[in-house]
């Protein structure tokens, strides 16, 4: 019953989706008040029903239904409730109802929200989601049923996937999946700003904290993936360059490129039609991860189940969504550009940079994702792309970004003096390069060239992030404090600091060992005595492990001990390792069992990884960075606004 | 104007390309191989321990093998090696690997440090050998039959689970059809 209660509630979904995705649109155009106010009351109902569909499914989980084929197929009995939860989202199915309730939910808000916008406008941008959901809701139910009943029914589940019974990737997705959604506001916002022929700042100022809020979900959900895959896979590595991970840094980056062009457009009035093609690529970008993960046209360790009848669909949908709206771009985007000077010395020369640097990027790991398949389509040769080529196309454009980030922030707006400019970063520039030789070489004791440059750009936007919130402290009583926006800046610069002395330092001087232990015998690595000193077996609710005790010491003091464990699943028998991990704010010492050698004998991996921790955190701090931005008053004026703040040529006067 | 349009060119190029790439005579899951069940590719490589030695495939003529492709920057043959060490370790099949667009020194370093469930491993730096046999992607395992037929293709990490279900029946139909 239960189960039907969640189908029938999705159906109900849809039913209200293709209303909120038809009439406000059409009431927008033929200017019929009755018909936009559909818009909102659409738009609420079908979260509600969504939300009782995913009530539904994981009540049915944790009801253990094992009539419902996607709970026999992603559960069981003894599955930990928490993880009962967490497989709602554990496989194709469950993770686009997922999907669409996120969808829901960002519509709900942008119709909270949105009271300031011209009834005309809001509706436009309701509609638009509303067709999105449509496509999403209808792939859903013909394509992918979570509801589907599996009679009669097997008497226990065939389990999680263990790699996902883990608190990290329980959270993962739904974080990463608010990003990809996210941008859907954004991309919605840029439709119904090219169907009004309409854009002026007020747009990019509605624009701007919803693009914000999207990107720092996906900043954080992609790094806790990262973080995942670290402790999770077993080798202590935090990026693979799997098709994956690409689709979903992919949008980032493109984001990224949207949030700074955005500041353009809110501040000048300029890059109108660039602003409004990154606002499409970065929601077309998450949509192509989505086609890529789903319909197993690339290989990757983590697709999905493959089905040609699924990817046709997305396929089609995909060329109907990104298809349309770059007609429409085509069609609307020459009429709205604007022509307005700034000279070579400028705040805007630099965002103009950014970008470019950023859709470089972007194109470069759309190349390389997709090389192997255009090649094979072409030509049927095969071709691979590997890690090394990734980690150097991506240094080209990125290295020079980080070291520009820093002078385009302390730059004004249409012209810059550059004398004063270089006297407030002299002091900056010479105490990076300082730390940038000092911190590996004397530190480490090694030296690199592009390390160095790595840790100097990384120590250089860490130095020059402060400049601003430190002249706001230390500031005259009565002279204004530094903006929201500004102080969101400076964090989330100050985060990208940090990820570019992590990602230099751990790549240059992580150490790894993979020895053969026994117990009672040690071995050094990274400085530090790794010693075996027993192995014990260990019984979980739902699977059995070898539990290694390894205690660490250094110069002959006690350190720590830790625990890996090897696990092996009763129902799915595949071997899980459990990293056994020794977190310090500088450095990671990482413990993770291999197999039995024989002889009493394991093999061990260990691994010293200095500064690893400073690649998430430097995510999220830029993450929070974007909060601080995104919370800025003049975003906070129009949201609570009850009357249009900004009248346009539709409103009534 | 063209401005304007080309990212809509661009994506229509694309969709083009997506929609040949899910056609039905390009199913993943199944051997893309043009080889299957015909006789596998020769190779004829520098060893990967001994570079003064040549391998080539005549090293498993009559007998009923896998051929390994990995490569020491690719996750998943660090997570099948363990079940590789299993095979080679009970002696169920005897295993031949080619180290693929790699570095030498590190593809040493692995084996000495994971353990060499190989009998030989050739070195095949610049990947010709991996084209001649359509590699897409470390790690694959080729099966080949006592004939030299190549008679499955696996994609990806091995594991005691395909194994059972995809090696298994092979060897023993392989095994029992020639005695």
């Amino acid at each position: 019953m239960i189960p039907e209660v969640g189908h029938f509630a999705l159906i109900l979904a849809l039913s209200l989706a293709i209303c909120q995705g038809v009439l406000p649109l059409l009431g927008a155009y033929r200017n019929d008040v009755a018909m936009m106010a559909v818009a909102r009351p659409a738009a609420v109902g079908q979260f509600v029903f969504v939300a009782i569909s995913f009530i539904c499914l994981a009540w049915s989980f944790l009801d253990s239904d094992f009539s419902v084929l996607y709970v026999a197929n992603h559960s069981q009995l003894a599955l930990p409730a928490i993880y009962k939860i967490s497989a709602v989202w554990g496989a194709h199915e469950g993770s686009m109802l997922l999907w669409i309730l996120l969808l829901a939910a960002w519509t709900v808000a942008v119709s909270r929200y949105s009271s300031a916008l011209p009834d005309t406008f809001s509706s436009r941008v309701i509609g638009v989601l509303g067709l999105l959901s449509c496509g999403f809701l209808l792939f859903t139910l013909l394509t992918s049923n979570p509801f589907e009943r599996l009679i009669p029914a097997p008497p226990d589940g065939a389990d999680l996937n263990p790699l996902l019974q883990d608190p990290g990737l329980a959270i993962h997705p739904p974080i990463l999946y608010a990003g990809y959604v996210g941008f859907a506001v954004a991309f919605a916002f840029a439709i119904a700003a090219m169907l009004s022929g309409n854009l002026d700042r007020a747009w990019a100022r509605w624009t701007r904290p919803w693009t914000t809020w999207a990107w720092l979900f996906l900043t954080v959900g992609i790094a806790l993936g990262s973080w995942w895959a670290y402790y999770e896979l077993g080798w202590g590595g935090w990026w693979f360059w799997d098709p994956v991970e690409n689709a979903s840094f992919m949008p980032w980056l493109a984001g990224t490129a949207l949030i700074h062009s955005l500041a353009v457009t809110e501040k000048r009035g300029l890059f109108k039609s660039w602003t409004l093609l990154l606002a499409i690529s970065a929601f077309s970008l998450s949509l192509l991860g989505t086609f890529l993960v789903r319909s197993g046209i690339l290989i990757s360790v983590h697709s999905f189940a493959t089905d040609p009848e699924r990817g046709m669909f997305i396929l089609g949908f995909l060329g109907l969504t990104i298809g349309g709206a770059l007609a429409l771009f085509a069609w609307r985007a020459p009429s709205l550009d604007s022509s307005a000077g700034f000279r070579a010395l400028s705040r805007e020369t630099f965002l103009l940079l950014n970008n470019v640097l950023l859709v470089i990027a972007t194109t470069l790991i759309l190349i390389g994702t997709l090389a192997p398949l255009v090649v094979e389509v072409i030509d049927g040769g095969k071709i691979s792309v590997g890690p090394p080529w990734f980690e150097i196309a991506l240094a080209i454009p990125l290295l020079p970004l980080v070291l520009l980030i820093g002078v385009g922030m302390h730059t004004a707006w249409r012209s810059q003096a550059f004398k004063p400019l270089v006297a407030q970063l002299k002091l900056p520039a010479i105490v990076a390069i300082a730390a940038g030789i000092i911190v590996p070489t004397f530190v480490y004791g090694r030296f690199g060239l592009l390390l160095v440059i790595g840790t100097t750009a990384g120590f250089w936007i860490l130095l020059v992030s402060l400049i601003q919130p430190m002249r706001s402290w230390r500031r005259k009583p009565g002279t204004p404090a530094i903006t929201r926006g500004a102080l969101g800046m400076s964090v989330a610069h100050f985060g990208v600091g940090m990820f570019a002395i992590g990602v230099s330092i751990v790549s240059a001087f992580n150490v790894e060992a993979d020895v053969s232990l026994r117990p009672g015998e040690q071995v050094s690595v990274g400085g530090y005595e790794f010693e075996l000193r027993g192995l014990r077996n260990v019984d979980g609710p739902n699977y059995q492990a070898v539990e290694g005790e390894i205690e660490i010491r250094k110069n002959g003091e006690f350190v720590a001990k830790l625990r890996p464990q090897k696990r092996t699943y009763i129902i799915q028998k595949n071997p899980m390792t459990e990293a056994g991990i020794l977190v310090s704010w500088n450095r990671d010492l990482f413990v993770a069992l291999g197999d039995p050698l024989g002889n009493d004998a394991w093999s061990v991996r260990l691994q010293y990884k200095p500064m690893i921790r400073f690649i998430w955190l430097g995510a999220f701090v830029m993450a929070f960075g974007g909060i601080i931005a995104a919370s800025d008053r003049r975003y906070r004026l129009y949201a609570n606004a009850k009357r249009p703040l900004i009248k346009t040529s539709e409103a009534p006067a | 104007m063209l401005r304007y349009l080309s990212p809509l060119l661009f994506l229509a190029v694309l969709i083009i390309v997506f929609a040949k790439g899910l056609g039905p005579e390009r199913n993943l899951n199944e051997l893309p191989s043009p080889f299957l069940d015909k006789q596998a590719p020769k190779f004829d490589l520098p060893g990967l321990i001994n570079p003064d030695e040549q391998i080539s495939s005549s090293v498993y003529a009559g007998e009923v093998a896998i051929v390994n492709f990995w490569a020491t920057w690719c996750g998943g043959c660090r997570q099948e090696h363990g079940f590789l060490m299993e095979l080679s370790r009970k002696n169920e099949i005897p295993i031949y690997g080619i180290d693929w667009r790699d570095r030498r020194v590190e593809a040493l370093n692995w084996l000495s440090q994971l353990g060499d469930p190989y009998r030989v491993s050739g070195f095949d730096a610049d990947a010709t050998t991996g084209i001649d046999w359509g590699v897409y992607g470390a790690p694959e395992t080729f099966l080949i039959g006592k004939d030299g037929r190549l008679l499955h293709k696996h994609l990806g990490p091995l594991d005691r689970n395909t194994w059972e279900t995809d090696f298994a029946p092979l060897i023993a139909a392989e095994n029992g059809a020639q005695q």
